[in-house]
């Protein structure tokens, strides 16, 4: 029966992963060229990874203290706010997607605060940001609560015993073994902004060179029978993201 | 958990207590209620009207009817394999487990628009693959099978990732008692193995549900977004939605925003079930199950 299993896991993952592979090796290098050093292109590739690292970092400090508060407090409405903390999760893309755009378009209900104070989110590259701090939220979060759970609280005592306030308790002895897990949400999050598409191009306004995500060049290349273009976008982001993630992987080691 | 509150000398003051329960509170409310109900808000905003034009009209149909169609062909087939694999992981001596365990990672860390660009290089026409295909007369991309496939990748790892800390966390001793009593693997599997894992097993395939019913990315690439044919119920959210129709796309998205909450809720009953079984039976004991 594992033997069925590992053999669909192959046909369906592995063969067509194979696949991005050998197109990618077929390719000449005028076409990498042409495709990666276009002004767009690196316009895209900005947007997306700065985008992703600001709304996973917006996610990461915000998500600690609501992730502290979850673990340790027992208050009315705690399960209550445990079961909404999930919803990104299991709500489909477009649905957040055409959530946050109502909400924050020129008529919406926080869109019509802010555009008297001239700040402009939805058809903006704000609008990338505010899309990914929504899917990005319960990966900090989900992954602080059981370690917050489960610290060893008499390390904490200690501390208070040998006359260290709260806040210095906090900062040398709870967070520094909080950090792989800080670490663990922070990248699940980016992971996840990274490759986000659906919410995203509701609100974007998809203007190329200024709002545009990777993801969705990759759709306008597909939609141009650029092949070879999509698939040197796909395998250029595919490289870039797993440096990265082994990268925040070696800090994590290094730190636990 | 909340042995800190006893001794107040290591737990926050209250003012700072007070604040955090307060941030968390206006956190959530802010970023994840209030988008959820503003759907529901444009969705009512033209009356209740919309929702009778948005669910009459046969493209809406069709698209409900396809999304329902690659569910229920997706998921019996992620459920099953997902448990297989988790079995396997957890009880088979194997070599490469962690390369095994990343693999099961990769649809996460994929871009759903990779996804279907994966299977369009594959089975696309410019393929060799496609090219065979196409000559036997069999259509992938831009179809049902493409849809499905597509489907399928993203939603393969939920059930086995459910399952495998499930597996690893209970005690091997009753298995090996049965095994030992004669009993064969698959009454083991449904008689011990299967009451053991079935409340992660259910929320397993109820976030392999609402994932491939929601699925946006990569059936958009391998779609062809063909209204009436091949648009899903997501896929349609958004063609009405570019439309300029704003308020039916939000009536059509807010059938698909149900799903979540429905999937939030079994989560919970999920979770309590499982706490009432910790609370009544003590780990590792052979009597536990009784």
């Amino acid at each position: 029966m594992f033997g069925i299993g590992m053999a669909y896991v192959g046909l369906l993952i592995l063969l067509p992963m194979a696949a991005l592979a050998i197109r990618t090796a077929q390719l000449s290098p005028q076409d990498f060229r042409r495709v990666l050093t276009s002004a767009e292109t690196v316009a895209a590739f900005k947007v997306s990874f700065g985008q992703a690292f600001l709304a996973a970092l917006f996610n990461t400090i915000v998500g600690l203290p609501v992730a502290w508060t979850l673990a340790r407090y027992k208050f009315p409405g705690r399960k209550f706010l445990e079961l909404w903390i999930d919803l990104p999760f299991a709500l489909p893309t477009a649905v957040a997607g055409i959530a946050i755009c109502g909400l924050y378009s020129p008529r919406g209900w926080i869109g019509s605060c802010l555009e008297p104070l001239g700040i402009k989110v939805a058809y903006s590259v704000n609008g990338i940001f505010v899309a990914l701090v929504f899917v990005g939220i319960p990966f900090v979060i989900r992954t602080l609560q059981p370690i917050i759970e489960n610290l060893d609280v008499s390390e904490e005592e200690a501390a208070a015993c040998l006359g260290a306030s709260r806040f210095y308790t906090f900062r040398r002895v709870i967070l520094p073994s909080l950090k792989p897990a800080i670490l663990t949400g922070f990248s699940m999050a980016f992971a996840r902004g990274l490759g986000e598409y659906g919410s995203v191009i509701f609100i974007a306004g998809n203007i190329p060179g200024e709002s545009e995500i990777l993801p969705l060049r990759i759709v306008h290349a597909l939609e141009s029978y650029d092949y070879n273009g999509a698939t040197i976008l796909a395998a250029a982001m595919l490289l870039v993201s797993f440096i990265m993630l082994a990268a925040i992987n070696a800090l994590q080691r290094r730190h636990a | 958990m909340n042995n800190s509150n006893s001794l107040t000398s290591i737990s926050e003051p209250t003012w700072a207590r007070r604040l955090l329960i307060a941030f968390a509170f206006l956190h959530v409310a802010l970023l994840i209620m209030l988008p959820f109900a503003s759907v529901i808000a444009q969705a009512c905003a033209d009356g209740l009207s919309t929702f009778r034009t948005v669910f009459r009209s046969s493209d809406t149909r069709h698209a409900i009817k396809l999304t329902l169609l690659i569910a229920l062909c997706a998921v019996p087939l992620n459920v099953v394999i997902g448990t297989c694999l988790a079995w396997g992981v957890t009880h088979l001596k194997l070599p490469g487990k962690r390369l095994i365990m990343a693999v099961l990672d990769l649809p996460f860390s994929v871009s759903p628009v990779v996804v279907g660009l994966l299977f369009i290089l594959l089975l696309g026409k410019n393929s060799a693959c496609g090219a065979w295909l196409e000559s036997h007369g069999i259509k992938i991309i831009f179809a049902f099978p493409g849809l499905l496939l597509a489907t399928l990748f993203v939603t393969m790892p939920f059930v086995a990732k459910e399952l495998i800390p499930l597996m690893e966390g209970h005690s091997r001793d009753e298995e090996d008692a049965a095994r030992l009593l004669g009993a064969g693997w698959l009454r083991i599997f449904w008689k011990i193995t299967l009451p053991e894992i079935k409340w992660g097993l259910l929320y397993g395939t109820i976030l392999c549900t609402a994932r491939a019913m929601g699925e946006f990315g990569a059936v958009a690439v391998v779609s062809g977004n063909i209204r009436g044919r091949t648009n899903t119920l997501p896929l349609h959210v958004e063609a009405l939605f570019q439309d300029g129709e704003l308020s039916a796309a939000s009536a059509a998205a807010s059938l698909l925003a149900l799903l979540g909450l429905v999937s939030l809720a079994a989560r919970t009953i999920t979770d309590i079930r499982k706490r009432k079984r910790e609370d009544s039976a003590p780990a590792g004991s052979l009597t536990q199950t009784k």
